[in-house]
Parts: C-alpha cells; structure tokens; sequence
C-alpha cells in the first residue's frame, strides 16, 4: 500500500512544523507593516504537505492557489525566497527559478485549473513523464474555470491532479452555501473521473490519495479530483476578522484535530519524534524565514523595472512610457 | 525564392497560413471548437486534421474560458498553441482567461513562463449573422496590457501577419472580418510571407486628407478615397494592420503630410480605438492640423439585428460625407 513509511512521516511533520512556524512569523511581519497580506496555512499544512510528498519534485508541476507556498518546501529552498520577494511586493516575487516546477500564486479563484490541464496535456502531447496538481479551495470550486477545465481534462485524459482543499470556508461564506452537493469531490461525476474524499487533518491518507491519483494519471488513465477536508484554523487572511462568522464552538472542535498537534502526538508515541527535535526545527525554521526575508529587502529594485516583462519587444508608446518614468524618477530624486 | 503569388481569398490565405507553419514548426497546437473533423464553421481549419493528426488539431468541448486557459497552459510546457474562439463576441466568456491570465503570465512570472500564444477570431458585421457574432470589440482587448492586437485587411496581410503572430513570442489577438473571409480576394505570395507587427501601411498616397483605418473598414476607405480621386480630392489611406503596438510613427508622418483625417471604425464611438487615434494625432501633430479630426464609427447600441445592422456598419457614404466635412471645414 502506498502509506508513507516512517522516514517519510517525519519528513512530512518537519515540513509540517516550518510551514506553520513559519506563517506565525509572517504573520507578525504584516502585523508591523512589513509585509503585504498573507493568507495563514494553519490547519492546511497535512493537506498541502500530505500532497507534496506524494509527487514527484523533478517532474511533477504544483500550481499553488496562494495559502500554499509555505508548504511547498519540498520543491526546493528557492520556494520560500522567491515567495519572501512577493510578499514584499517585488516583482521578482513572480518569478520561482527553473528548474522547480511550481507555478507562483494565483490570486484569481480556479483560474489555475485551465493552465494544469493545459499543462498536463502539454505534458502528454510531448510524452513528458509527470503530472500537475493543481491547488484550490472548496469556493474556487464554484467558479466557472473549475467545471470547463475539469470537463476538459476527462475529455482529454490529462495527467492532472485536482486537489481541492476543502477548509470549510471561502472567507465568510460556509461550504453550504457554496454548494448544495454532498461533498465537493461528488463533483467529479460530471467530469466522468473518479472523486475521491479524504481527511485532510491526515497526512498518510491525503499522500495516499495522491499517490494514487498520480499512479493513475502518469499511467494515461486520466484525472482525479482529490477533497481534503481540513478546517482553516486561523483567519481568510491578515484582513480578515472571523470572529465575526466562525462559530467559536466549531473552531474550538476543529483545534482539537489540529492536524499539526495530532501529528507531533501520534510520531512522539512512536518514538519518531521529540520536544528537542520540535525545538530544533522550529528555530532552524524561523532563521531561515529571518535569513530569507533579509536576503528579499536586500534584493535590488530599479523603478524602471515597472516596465520590464510585459512584451519581449516593447512597443514604441511603452518606450516612450518608460522613459518619461525615468524621468519623474529622477525628479522625485533631485 | 520564388516570387510566384496566388490569388487567393483571406480565408485561404489564412488557411494555408496555417498549414505552412503547422508545418514548420512541430510545437504548434491547433485547438478550439469545431476546428478539427469540420475544419472551422468557416473551413478556416481545413485539412489541419488529416495532414498533422488529432493530437495536434484539437477539438474542444464549448468552453470558450477552457480554450484560452488550457493555452496558458500548453504555453507552459513548451508548446505553441494557436486557438480559434468560434465568435469573438463569444470572447467575453474567456475574458478572465486572456485578460486576467494570458495578458499577465509574462509580467506575473517575470518571463518564467513565455505565452507564445495565437487567438483567431472572426468578428465584424455585415454578414447577418445571430446576436453577438458580429461584435468589433477590439477597442476593450487594446485597454489590457500585454496582449497584441491584430487585424489585417487583405489577403496577403492576412498571411504575413498570421505568420508573424504564431511566431511572436508575447500573446497575439488575431481577429479576421467576417465580411473579409470570402469577399476579400488579392494576391498572395506563394512562399513564405511575414509582415511585422506594428508597421502601418499606407495603402494609398494622398496631399488632402487621410483616412486611418482597420481590417474590413480599410476596404471600404480605399473605395471612398479611390472615388474622390475623380472630383479633385486626394486622399490618403492608412492601414493600421494592428492596434497593439501602434504604429505612431506612421500615423504622425501622413497626418502631419495631409493635415487632415477621419478615423473608420466598425465598433461603437464611445471608448472607441479610433478615439485613440485622434489622441495620439492630438499628441504628436495636433499643430499640423488644419481641421478637427473626424471619426465614423458605429453608434452607441448593442450590436443590431440583422435588419438593422447596413445602418449601424459605417459604410462608403458615410465614409464619404466625413471626408468632405473634413475638407469643407478648414
């Protein structure tokens, strides 16, 4: 069966750990203005991390909503760089170096969803090996990109991965209100693919989903729609109060399945885990968030670069745009 | 090379476009509804499917959002799509794709994703076609950054055009009058053909006025200016070939010559693309002018039905009676 052995399990918890140490820290960040909004990955982290290890890394794409870039550690130290860059608002930010293969965030709910199935079937088009997952949420899934790409990628077969982390919220607006189906995964019905329902607080059952689903989408059978339920622990993002819609009892019953405290207790009573390791990751992982925030501030930023990646060759208004920038660049200098 | 040329009809023109470079380049991805075993609804995908096979000639589910989105993708993985919107009235149902996503994906990844993308689609009246497929809405695809936009009004434009649209490396709207497929016919050359993107082309010399123009409406200015010729007036013909990149330099220099001009278009006045024009004419020459510059256009309404719509598609008389405004009064 493919449930993660040990090694894996606490490779998965250590990733589990610095994603949400790591959140705690941006969010202090944005708290003292010194970083943009962040969206929190608490009570994400098993089903984002769950998924990751399950693929793949030098062939198999991850295209992020926004709440994951902090569990993507697996893909490579240059994730969280390049996603220090963005939260900063540099324009680099966009820009996660090759080879990784994860997309940057998507800010538009689901309109990810085409670019995956298009990348997939790109993939198979050129007899790539690998797959793509796609991230998004149980209110993305009410958006017209999800249907048609999903309609697409059974009619196609793409080797895609449609990972749906429901977290029971789209900010304020409960799932039943989004949507009068049983569960999101049913969905994939229409699609004419399997749909597949998992506890997203359990990171052995979400790499197990997505194990298989690679299995069966590397092996030209098609796609899968995965529904990780979890409950989103903290708020929508920093410009979000819940306390005004979360029921306090329904949190208080959510906290009590944390999926980072259930994991931390679980490998503990297995011996695979301790408080000194807890400590140990934690710091590591807070320096290198401190190391990666520095190295982002430090990162030069020409304002002319405002101007720069719209089309390889600019046109000759944009040119005389980027000029006359300059121009009150250097007057707002004097 | 051969400087054998064939007349052929845009739609031809378009459709051996097609060929040749599908041809010269095995990344490309024909994708879009009915493009494969039916060839186009206006055939102009025919023969694709037999020569270049069901991978590469793709027929898609309706899903307009679908087309333009999986494009991103396949753009992702090295591949070159060029997708057909069946209608480009029809667009508005992939505007979050090509304006939210295909516009961006270069400037949002800082050129780590590269969206060598292409999008055909016909558009434009006078064709009596059903509601919303006839829609000129090129003016709203102009005011989103990173998209070019390209609409030629001949034959062999079509080709050199085309051409250089599936080759450029940034996102190309490339949009072919209806009216154009079959009812415009010139000669084009045989081997391969590019024309630029961005280089207007004066279509004919004039001292008077010019009249600036796009895609099917070029037609018709050429008549009107070809028809003033006989009672003394000269007039200019300005094809833009496309609006993104606008070829400024070209607008400013037959402006400048004649001092006079009337901007053609099809689509509604308001937030026109021709009110575009008269502002960079306004920038660059406005003290060369010796009349205001006048616009044809079609009115503020939806696009109308097919009863309506001879009145509403600007047409030689029109044209014609801007013209002389323009002359009489300065």
């Amino acid at each position: 069966m493919p449930k993660p052995n040990d090694k894996q399990l606490q490779m998965i918890l250590e990733d589990m750990v610095i994603a949400r140490t790591q959140a705690g820290r941006l969010w202090n960040l944005q708290r003292q203005g010194q970083v943009g909004t962040i969206a929190p990955i608490d009570g994400h982290e098993a089903a984002i991390v769950g998924a990751v290890h399950a693929l793949e890394t030098e062939s198999d794409w991850v295209l992020p909503q926004y709440r994951e870039p902090l569990g993507l550690r697996r893909y490579g130290t240059e994730v969280l760089d390049t996603f220090m860059l963005y939260n900063l608002g540099h324009p680099a930010g966009g820009h996660i170096p090759e080879p990784i293969k994860v997309a940057p965030s998507q800010i538009s709910l689901g309109a990810s969803i085409p670019h995956a199935v298009g990348l997939a079937w790109g993939m198979s088009l050129k007899d790539e090996p690998g797959v793509v997952l796609v991230f998004f949420g149980d209110g993305a899934s009410s958006e017209g990109d999800f249907y048609e790409a999903g309609n697409l990628a059974g009619v196609l077969k793409a080797p895609v991965i449609l990972f749906c982390i429901n977290n029971q919220w789209a900010i304020s607006t409960p799932t039943h209100l989004q949507t009068a189906a049983d569960s999101f995964s049913s969905k994939a019905e229409a699609f004419g693919i399997p749909g597949v329902t998992v506890d997203g607080n359990d990171p052995a059952a979400v790499y197990e989903a997505v194990f298989n689903a690679r299995k069966r989408a590397a092996s030209g059978k098609g796609p899968t729609l995965i529904e990780a339920t979890v409950y989103r622990l903290g708020a929508h993002t920093t410009a979000d109060d819940p306390t005004r819609y979360v029921p306090s009892d329904d949190l208080s019953a959510a906290q009590e399945k944390d999926p980072v405290h259930t994991l931390i207790q679980e490998l503990k009573t297995r011996g695979l885990w301790s408080d000194a390791k807890q400590n140990e990751v934690e710091t590591a992982a807070l320096e290198r968030l401190d190391e990666a925030f520095e190295r982002a501030k430090n990162t030069p930023l020409e304002p002319n670069s405002m101007m720069d990646h719209c089309f390889v060759s600019e046109t000759p208004r944009q040119l005389r745009q980027r000029s006359s920038l300059m121009d009150s660049v250097g007057n707002t200098n004097e | 090379m051969s400087n054998k040329v064939s007349e052929l009809s845009m739609l031809e023109a378009i459709n051996e476009t097609l060929h040749s470079e599908m041809t010269r380049d095995e990344r490309i991805v024909v994708l879009g509804e009915d493009v494969g075993r039916n060839g186009g609804v206006f055939r102009a995908t025919e023969g694709l499917i037999e020569k270049f096979g069901e991978r590469r000639v793709v027929d898609t589910p309706i899903s307009e959002a679908a087309i333009a989105g999986s494009a991103v993708g396949l753009a992702m993985a090295g591949l070159v799509p060029v997708a057909e919107i069946q209608f480009l009235g029809f667009s508005y149902q992939a505007m979050h794709q090509i304006a939210g996503q295909i516009a961006r994906l270069r400037y949002r990844t800082q050129s780590r994703f590269e969206p060598q993308i292409t999008i055909r689609a016909p558009f434009g009246g006078g064709v009596r076609t059903p509601e919303l497929h006839s829609d000129s809405l090129e003016a709203q695809f102009a005011n989103i950054p990173g998209l070019k936009i390209v609409m030629p009004s001949t034959a062999a434009d079509a080709k050199g055009l085309l051409t250089s649209a599936i080759r450029d490396p940034d996102p190309v709207l490339f949009l072919e009058p209806l009216r154009g497929y079959r009812g415009i016919r010139d000669l084009v050359p045989d081997e391969e053909h590019v024309v630029p993107l961005g280089q207007a082309n004066l279509i004919k010399k004039g001292d008077d006025v010019v009249i600036i123009s796009w895609s099917y409406q070029v037609e018709l200015s050429k008549r009107v200016a070809e028809s003033l010729e006989g009672e003394g007036i000269s007039a200019a013909v300005l094809d833009l070939r496309s609006i993104v990149p606008l070829d400024i330099e070209a607008i400013t220099e037959i402006v400048s010559h004649c001092g006079r001009a009337v901007v053609v278009q099809e689509a509604p006045e308001t937030g026109g693309f021709a009110s575009e024009i008269i502002a960079t004419i306004n920038d660059e020459c406005f003290w060369s002018l010796e009349a205001p510059v006048a616009r044809v256009s079609g009115f503020d309404v939806p696009y109308p039905v097919g009863m309506l719509e001879n009145l509403y598609v600007p047409d030689e008389t029109r044209i014609r009676s801007a013209v002389l405004k323009t002359i009489e009064s300065g």
